[in-house]
């Protein structure tokens, strides 16, 4: 039972990290029908901006909760502008070309920032400060570590401020009528192309801090560390229902739970046949498992198909 | 201009083609490694061969892609499978060592049940769906390749399997070098060949496809699911026959790249390899033959030629300033968005998707 207890907590932490990047997968999957490659190499810019902020603010001797703030709003920044810019070039040009066109552009943007990643910060694994609590606190023989509990908490408290964002505020109004229909979105006097670089914007922000969550969780960056990463958020997104955001919500938790569960049981419950390293097969098998049972994900609506 | 106006046109400028073009085309795929092997040496040699394989492999995924429009982002999983199962049956890992004639329509066969397997619990799923799904297909089987030496030795995991009988067709043997009336034949431009003669039969075989009764269905089914299948079309049927053929190309790509290397391992089968042929059949023009092929070549050779970025710097600056294989990708990725932004239909397009971009605008 504690080790059930423990990889439910693990898994919780992964997940809201697959949460937070599946959120950017699943709001420009809402609006422009496109499945953004470059979005792990966001996630993996703003860990890399992030570890290079907080090496050189704590070399100088700033204090950690200064310098992680800083690092983490710095690297928001940078990621925004980048949203941006990948909107703008990669994007925004084949709005009306065929649909598979954007999905090259973004897979050749995804390559292009890999390898600047690996010119700027080089091929080795940067390791994080020590900034953050060791501290952790033991319950029931469970261990939750400051930084878990930190991450849960953030990505909470970002889930629900975007939550409200989209079904409370005029701009979410505005998200919100752009996906269901762009061009009468239009009509009604929405700037649908300031609305999709906007959700760009949003999305990389929130990419950002799940960079330096990962950073943090496990200590190192690398410029490939957005690919894998990019994947199973994409997966989880997928699994909650593309599109629907406390979908991704959901799938991101739920993907992060089956793996940490799978990961631990895996061993015992095949007899030692197969070890934890078929961890990512759990994942995709849960989401192939899951589409087939329910075609459209977890949350997503069952869309009608037109005549 | 209506859809019937242009496509008689179109049929009399295939047939009225001179006949020196083609004949000319033909001497000139045939000269090529020798006159590569001449100039720029082996290695060159060696590239074509692989730009001939991932030609194979990109035709393949244009039968799923192009023809049928199931996006299919796994492909390299059927490309694994062939050349694991010519791995397994033609070296000393279970001292096996069948003949090429027997193991690459066992390869082909493998592969196209793999590829039914696939298919059967994805067919009712949406387009973004099926890729998401095919993408964790994919990564399943190089999961498992990568990990099935415990407890029971089958793939010998991430080392791969090495020491592969060399590939040979009856007398021909491809490794040893022949000389033809003072050419020098080596393994390189002997494969070769015999690569050749399995790009010529796929392009047939596609062409064949394209313009036949299923090839047709397809269309219809690409084009509207929910027509065709209201027109009496099986439509089930029809799209795990897309997904076996296609896989079948991919087996017998596998078994051949495994012949050639001499070696395989689960790395060589990674998502980044079945995007790179997705990026060749949408770049070079989904379903039309001649786009296809020049697509997989362009994008197989670029990378190749972009080494040269190092040499290129020494001789401009005297010293090399960036990393040059970064560099290459990221010429590489750079180039990727620039022509997919200046032609979004890809460079060779299919002429009835050219007739319907121009149509709607």
């Amino acid at each position: 039972m504690d080790i059930f207890l423990q990889q439910l907590v693990n898994g919780l932490t992964l997940g809201s990290i697959y949460a937070l990047v599946a959120l950017g997968y699943t709001m420009v999957y809402g609006i422009m029908e496109l499945i953004n490659f470059a979005h792990g190499d966001v996630v993996m810019v703003g860990a890399m901006v992030a570890l290079t902020v907080l090496q050189a603010l704590t070399g100088w001797g700033v204090p950690s909760g200064v310098a992680l703030a800083v690092a983490v709003a710095v690297a928001m920044a940078v990621c925004m502008a980048l949203g941006l810019a990948i909107e703008r070039v990669a994007y925004r040009p084949l709005r009306r070309a065929p649909k598979l066109a954007p999905l090259i552009t973004a897979i050749g943007l995804s390559i292009v920032l890999q390898q600047l990643a690996a010119l700027i910060w080089g091929r080795s694994y940067l390791s994080f400060p020590s900034v953050l609590p060791t501290a952790s606190m033991s319950w029931h023989g469970v261990i939750i570590t400051a930084i878990q509990g930190l991450i849960i908490v953030l990505a909470t408290l970002l889930m629900a401020i975007l939550l409200l964002l989209v079904k409370r505020t005029a701009l979410g109004r505005a998200m919100r009528a752009t996906a269901q229909n762009p061009a009468v979105a239009q009509l009604m006097g929405v700037n649908t192309d300031r609305i999709i670089a906007f959700t760009f914007v949003i999305g990389s922000a929130l990419a950002a801090v799940a960079g330096v969550m990962v950073a943090a969780y496990y200590n190192v960056g690398n410029y490939t560390m957005g690919f894998m990463l990019g994947l199973k958020a994409f997966t989880a997104a997928v699994l909650g229902g593309i599109g629907n955001l406390p979908g991704a919500m959901l799938g991101g938790l739920l993907l992060g739970v089956v793996e940490a569960l799978g990961a631990g049981y895996i061993g015992d419950l095949t007899g030692g046949f197969f070890g934890s390293n078929y961890k990512d097969v759990f994942a995709f098998l849960v989401l192939i498992g899951v589409l087939i049972f329910h075609p459209n994900g977890l949350l997503g609506s069952r869309a009608r198909e037109k005549v | 201009m209506a859809y019937w106006a242009a496509a008689p046109v179109k049929r009399y400028d295939v047939k009225m083609r001179p006949r020196f073009i083609r004949w000319g085309a033909a001497a000139l795929v045939l000269a090529l490694p020798f006159v590569t092997h001449v100039v720029l040496g082996q290695g060159w040699v060696r590239i074509l061969d692989f730009a001939l394989l991932y030609v194979l492999l990109a035709l393949g995924l244009n039968i799923v892609v192009g023809y049928a429009g199931l996006l299919d982002l796994g492909y390299v999983a059927f490309f694994a499978v062939g050349a694991y199962c010519y791995a397994l049956f033609a070296s000393p890992q279970f001292d096996l060592h069948w003949p090429l004639w027997a193991l690459l329509p066992m390869g082909a066969l493998l592969a196209a049940c793999f590829g039914v397997l696939l298919g059967t619990p994805t067919l009712g799923l949406r387009g973004d769906y099926l890729a998401i799904v095919t993408l964790g297909f994919g990564e399943i089987i190089r999961i498992f390749l990568n990990n099935l030496n415990a407890p029971v030795n089958i793939t010998n995991g991430p080392q791969g399997v090495s020491l592969i009988d060399p590939l040979h067709v009856g007398p021909w043997f491809l490794e040893k070098t022949y000389h033809l009336g003072g050419i020098e034949v080596p393994l390189v431009i002997n494969v070769y060949f015999l690569f050749l003669l399995a790009v010529v039969l796929a392009v047939h075989l596609s062409h064949r496809l394209e313009n036949s009764r299923i090839g047709r269905a397809w269309a219809a089914i690409r084009e509207d699911e929910l027509a065709a299948a209201s027109m009496g079309l099986n439509t089930r049927n029809l799209k795990l026959l897309a997904f076996a053929m296609g896989a079948t190309f991919g087996g017998v790509s596998g078994g051949l790249f495994a012949g050639f290397q001499g070696f395989v391992s689960p790395e060589s089968f990674t998502l980044q390899e079945s995007v790179m042929i997705l990026c060749m059949v949408v770049l070079g023009g989904m379903g039309n033959i001649a786009g296809v092929v020049l697509g997989a070549v362009l994008l197989s050779v670029l990378p190749e030629a972009l080494r040269g970025l190092g040499g290129l710097q020494e001789f401009l600056f005297g010293r090399i300033w960036v990393d040059p294989s970064n560099l290459r990708l990221l010429v590489f990725g750079i180039a990727l968005v620039l022509m997919m932004l200046m032609r979004p239909e890809g460079l060779l397009p299919a002429s009835a998707r050219q007739r319907e971009l121009h149509e709607s605008k």
